[in-house]
C-alpha cells in the first residue's frame, strides 16, 4: 500500500487558535524572530473574541485614582471564591494595564475621559470602573487591533484548518499537529518545536449557549489525549444574562455593561428582586437598599454597588430561582430594564451593539422597553492546567492560554477579566513557547503510526455508511448538558449525564457522513464531536466529585461552599485507552503579604 | 404555521444550481436558522459560514433574494409571505462550496495596508486622545467584515481584472481610519492613487447601503480619501511642502514597506494548497 503523502509544514511555534490569545502569542513569537504559524478554524478575525462585548479589565486607575493592580487582584480571587491560582491573578492584575496600552500603540481606539485617557466602564464584582472599552463593541476592536498587528508583521496564518490530535515523540514532547483543510478536506500536518493552545471554550455541548459552533473544547481534548493535567473542569460558567426570545436566538448574549451602566433586573411583580440575594460574602461592599444603590452610580466612595452588580455566579442563580418560584417572564427569564433608567440617546451611545440586536432579531427598543433574559451557558473556568509565569501544560511542548487554560479566574470568571486574560497570558504562552523553542536543538520526529491513525479516525465518518448523523447526536449531547449539567446540578442527574455520555460515544463511534470533505459542515461536525464528548464528561465527572457549591458548581444536594474543596483543585487526566481519573490536589499558598490583602472588610 | 420554500445554491467552481427545502416555519427565525435546519435534516453537506449569529463577525454574508444580507440579522418574517426565499453566495468572490465563496482577495489586499506608525507618547509613557477625535475612526472600526461592500462594487463585481490594483470599500475604510488615526504618521496617499485604485471608485454608493453597521463608506472614507490624494498629487505647494519639510510624515514609499505584501512574497500566496487558504491575514 502507497504511504498517504500529507502537506507538511515546518515551524518554531505553532499557535493553534486565533482569538485573542492565539494572536497575541503569535505576535510575540513572530517578535523574537521564530517562524511562527497561526492556525484556525473560521476565517481570521471571527473567532469568539469578536463577540465580547464590556470591556476589558484592568487597573488603569483613569477614571477612579483609588484603583491598583491589589485591589484588582482582590477582587479577582474573591470573584472565583478564592480558588483561583493566586500567581495567575497577581500577574494578571499587574501586567493587564501594559497590555491595554499596547493595543492603543497598535491602533485600538478605546473610549476617552474627558481628559483624554482611556475611559473605563463599571462592571459585575469589580470595586472601581474598570473595564477600558468601545461602546459594547470591544471585542470586535481587540481582535482587529491584534489582527491587523499579526498582518502587519507577517505571521503566516492558516485559516479554515481544524486541528483535530497533537501528536509527541518517544520522549512525550509534543512535536506534530494534525488536521484539515475545511476547503478542501485535505489533510495538514504542522511540525513544530513548540505549540501553544488558543483554542477557546467547549460551550458548544449545551443547548443554550452565547458560543459559536467554534467552541467545542477541542484543546482541552487534544491537550487531555496528549496526557495533559486538567483542572476545574466542572465550573462552567453561565452568564446571568442572555437572550431568551425568540427561541432561535436563545442564549445570544446580553453585555453586563447593560447594568454596568445603570440597568437592573425585575421579576414579573416589578420587583428588584436582587436585593433578596446577597451574599454573606459580599454583603458588606453591596447596598441594601434602592436609594444607596442608585447613588453609587456617581459616588463610589459612599456608597455601595447595586447588587445587580454582584459577580455572575450568583445573579444568574438568583435569577434562575426567580423563575423557577413563578416570577418569571412570558418566555421564562426576567426583564432587564434601562429604558425607564437612562435616556434613549445615553443607550444607544453606550449599547449600540445591544440596542440593534434586540432591535433586529426580537423587534424590541431596548430604550422603550425592558429585555427578557436569562442564563445562558457561556466560559469554562476549567481547562488545562498551566504554569502561571510560562503558560506551559504538565506536557512538555505545549503551552496554552486563555479560555483553554485554567486557573486565573478560580470558581468565577468576573466579567471583563476574560479579554484582558487574552492579552496577559497569550504574551506570556508567546514568550514561554518561544524560550521553550530556543531551547531545542532537533527537528521534531514525526510518528507516522500516530499520524495514520489520526487520519484514519478524521476519515472514517466519510467512509462509512447506515451510521447515524452527527447533527443528531450533537442535538442529544446538548439535551444531555443543558437537563443534567446545567445551572444547577445534583449527584443523580450527574450519574445518569456521565451514564448518557458513554452511550454517546458509543454512537458517535459509529457515525456516518453524506458527501465529500471539500467543506463539508456534517462531516466537521462529526470530526468535532469526540472532543465536545471528551470535554463534556471531564466537566460531569469534575461535578460529581465536587460535593459543594461555589461560584460555577451549584449542588442542589450540597448547598453552599465546604472549607474541605475550597482547598483543593479536582485534577484530572484521560489515559491512553480513555480512562477518565480525577484526583484532589492542594492549592497553591499565597504568600503572606498578599494574603494580608483579604484582611480588610470593605 | 405553515411551510416555507427555500431555494439554496448548491454547487461548486465548476458549476451548480439551485435546491429547493422545504421546510416547516419557526417563529422569530433568521434566514440561517432555517439554513441550520435543512442541514440537519435533508442536506447534511449544505455548506455555509458562520459563527457570531448576532450580526458581530461579519461571516454569514449571502444574497437573499437577491440582495447581500447577513443571514443571522434576516428574519423569515421580514421576507416577503408565501414566496420561495432564495439564497445564493456572493457573486464577486468565487465559490468554494454551496454558499461559502473564496475571500482570500480581502485578506490579500489587507495585508498590502501599511500599519499604524504611531508618533511619540506622552511623558508618562500614554496617549491622550479626545473623544471626538477617536470617534472618526470608531465608525470605521465597527466594520464586521462580512465583505458585503466588496461583493457590490462595480469595480470587482463585474470586473474580476480590477482585482489586481483595486482595494475596494472595506479596505477604503481602513485607509481612511489610519489616515484619521490622531496617533499615525505614515501616509499612504500616494499607495492609494497609484496601487489602490481609489480613482476608480465613481461613487454609486452600493458598498453603502449594504453595510450592516450604517458605516457611511462613500460619504466618510471613499470621498474624503479622493479629495485628499487629489490634494497630495495636485498642489503644487503641498508637493514642495513634502519635499522640503516631510511635516514629520513618512513618504509613500517608505509607508509602502511597512506593509508585509510588499516586503517579501509570502510564504502564503506561495503555499496556498487551497482557495481562500492560508491568506495571511
Amino acid at each position: 500500500m502507497d504511504e498517504p503523502q500529507h502537506e507538511t509544514h515546518d515551524f518554531d511555534v505553532v499557535v493553534i487558535g486565533a482569538g485573542g490569545a492565539g494572536l497575541r502569542a503569535a505576535i510575540e513569537a513572530k517578535a523574537r524572530g521564530l517562524r511562527t504559524a497561526l492556525v484556525c478554524k473560521s476565517l481570521l478575525g471571527k473567532a469568539h473574541t469578536v463577540m465580547a462585548e464590556g470591556g476589558a479589565a484592568a487597573a488603569l486607575g483613569n477614571v477612579w485614582p483609588e484603583d491598583n493592580w491589589q485591589v484588582h487582584f482582590r477582587d479577582t480571587m474573591r470573584g472565583g471564591k478564592m480558588l483561583n491560582n493566586w500567581r495567575m491573578a497577581e500577574l494578571h492584575a499587574k501586567e493587564a494595564p501594559d497590555r491595554i496600552y499596547e493595543l492603543e500603540r497598535w491602533g485600538a481606539l478605546f473610549d476617552r475621559t474627558e481628559d483624554g485617557r482611556i475611559t473605563q466602564r463599571d462592571f459585575g464584582g469589580h470595586r472601581y470602573a474598570r473595564l477600558a472599552h468601545v461602546g459594547d463593541r470591544t471585542g470586535l476592536e481587540l481582535i482587529r487591533t491584534l489582527q491587523q498587528r499579526a498582518v502587519g508583521v507577517g505571521i503566516d496564518v492558516f485559516m479554515e484548518v481544524k486541528i483535530v490530535r497533537l501528536l509527541s515523540g518517544a520522549d512525550g514532547q509534543v512535536n506534530a499537529a494534525v488536521g484539515y483543510w475545511r476547503p478542501s478536506g485535505e489533510v495538514v500536518v504542522f511540525r513544530a518545536k513548540a505549540f501553544v493552545l488558543a483554542t477557546g471554550s467547549l460551550g458548544k455541548s449545551w443547548k443554550y449557549t452565547s458560543n459559536s459552533w467554534e467552541s467545542t473544547g477541542d484543546g482541552v481534548a487534544m491537550a487531555a489525549w496528549a496526557g495533559a493535567d486538567l483542572i476545574d473542569m466542572e465550573f462552567v460558567q453561565f452568564h446571568p444574562t442572555g437572550m431568551v426570545w425568540p427561541l432561535s436566538v436563545r442564549g445570544i448574549l446580553v453585555t453586563e455593561g447593560v447594568r454596568g451602566d445603570g440597568g437592573v433586573l425585575r421579576n414579573s411583580e416589578g420587583e428588584r428582586f436582587m436585593f433578596d440575594y446577597i451574599p454573606p460574602m459580599f454583603a458588606a461592599e453591596t447596598a441594601d437598599s434602592i436609594e444607596e444603590a442608585d447613588r453609587w452610580y456617581d459616588d463610589h466612595i459612599n456608597n455601595r454597588r447595586p447588587p445587580e452588580l454582584l459577580p455572575r455566579d450568583e445573579v444568574a442563580r438568583s435569577i434562575n430561582s426567580e423563575v423557577k418560584n413563578g416570577r418569571g417572564s412570558p418566555h421564562g427569564g426576567v426583564f432587564l430594564d434601562i429604558a425607564s433608567r437612562r435616556s434613549a440617546e445615553y443607550i444607544r451611545r453606550r449599547l449600540p451593539s445591544m440596542y440593534h440586536q434586540f432591535k433586529e432579531l426580537a423587534g424590541v427598543d431596548i430604550t422603550a422597553e425592558p429585555m427578557e433574559v436569562g442564563p445562558t451557558c457561556h466560559y469554562a473556568m476549567g481547562g488545562v492546567r498551566v504554569d502561571p509565569d510560562t503558560a506551559a501544560t504538565t506536557v512538555p511542548g505545549l503551552f496554552a492560554a486563555g479560555e483553554v487554560a485554567a486557573g486565573l479566574h478560580g470558581s468565577n470568571r468576573l466579567g471583563g477579566n476574560s479579554l484582558s486574560d487574552l492579552l496577559v497570558f497569550g504574551r506570556r504562552a508567546g514568550i514561554g513557547a518561544s524560550d521553550f523553542a530556543e531551547a531545542q536543538s532537533a527537528e521534531p520526529a514525526l510518528d507516522d503510526g500516530a499520524l495514520h491513525e489520526a487520519v484514519a479516525d478524521v476519515l472514517a465518518p466519510l467512509e462509512r455508511s447506515g451510521g447515524e448523523s452527527p447533527y443528531d447526536i450533537h442535538h442529544d449531547l446538548q439535551e444531555t448538558m443543558q437537563d443534567l449539567v446545567g445551572i444547577i446540578r445534583t449527584e443523580s442527574e450527574l450519574r445518569q449525564a456521565l451514564e448518557e455520555l458513554t452511550k454517546l460515544r458509543e454512537r458517535a463511534a459509529r457515525v456516518s457522513v453524506e458527501g465529500g470533505r471539500a467543506y463539508n459542515p456534517g462531516w466537521n461536525l462529526a470530526t468535532d464531536l469526540p472532543a465536545m464528548l471528551t470535554v463534556s464528561t471531564l466537566v460531569a465527572t469534575g461535578a460529581v466529585n465536587r460535593k459543594e457549591s461555589r461560584g460555577g458548581h451549584t449542588r442542589d444536594d450540597y448547598a453552599g461552599p465546604d472549607p474541605e474543596f475550597g482547598k483543593v483543585n479536582l485534577v484530572q487526566r484521560v489515559s491512553r485507552d480513555g480512562e477518565f481519573t480525577v484526583a484532589s490536589e492542594p492549592l497553591p499558598q499565597m504568600p503572606p503579604e498578599l494574603a494580608t490583602l483579604f484582611e480588610e472588610t470593605h | 404555521m405553515g411551510d416555507v420554500t427555500m431555494n439554496v445554491w448548491r454547487g461548486d467552481p465548476d458549476g451548480g444550481e439551485f435546491a429547493e427545502y422545504v421546510m416547516p416555519e419557526v417563529e422569530g427565525e433568521v434566514v440561517l436558522d432555517v439554513v441550520h435546519r435543512i442541514q440537519a435534516g435533508p442536506a447534511p453537506d449544505l455548506a455555509c459560514r458562520w459563527n457570531c449569529k448576532a450580526g458581530k463577525c461579519g461571516s454569514c454574508s449571502a444574497e437573499i433574494n437577491g440582495l447581500p444580507r447577513l443571514m443571522c440579522m434576516t428574519r423569515m418574517d421580514e421576507l416577503p409571505p408565501g414566496e420561495p426565499v432564495t439564497v445564493a453566495p456572493m457573486r464577486t468572490f468565487p465559490v468554494i462550496r454551496d454558499l461559502v465563496t473564496d475571500v482570500s482577495f480581502n485578506y490579500t489586499m489587507a495585508r498590502q495596508v501599511p500599519p499604524l506608525a504611531p508618533r511619540a507618547p506622552e511623558a508618562d509613557g500614554t496617549y491622550r486622545m479626545q473623544q471626538v477625535d477617536v470617534e472618526r475612526g470608531q465608525e470605521f472600526r465597527k466594520c464586521i467584515e462580512c465583505f458585503m461592500c466588496q461583493n457590490v462594487c462595480h469595480v470587482i463585481r463585474d470586473h474580476e481584472e480590477n482585482k489586481a490594483h483595486y482595494a475596494g470599500p472595506r479596505l477604503f475604510i481602513r485607509y481612511m481610519e489610519l489616515e484619521s488615526h490622531p496617533l499615525d504618521t505614515n501616509d499612504r496617499r500616494e499607495l492609494l492613487r497609484e496601487r489602490m485604485g481609489i480613482g476608480l471608485c465613481n461613487i454609486t454608493k452600493c458598498c453603502t447601503e449594504v453595510c450592516p453597521e450604517h458605516i457611511k463608506i462613500t460619504d466618510n472614507a471613499i470621498i474624503p480619501l479622493k479629495e485628499r490624494v487629489v490634494d497630495a498629487s495636485y498642489d503644487p505647494i503641498a508637493w514642495l511642502g513634502r519635499k522640503i519639510l516631510r511635516r514629520g510624515r513618512r513618504s509613500a514609499a517608505e509607508a509602502a514597506e511597512d506593509a508585509p505584501a510588499f516586503r517579501s512574497p509570502t510564504l502564503a500566496d506561495e503555499q496556498a494548497p487551497a482557495p481562500a487558504s492560508s491568506a495571511g491575514g
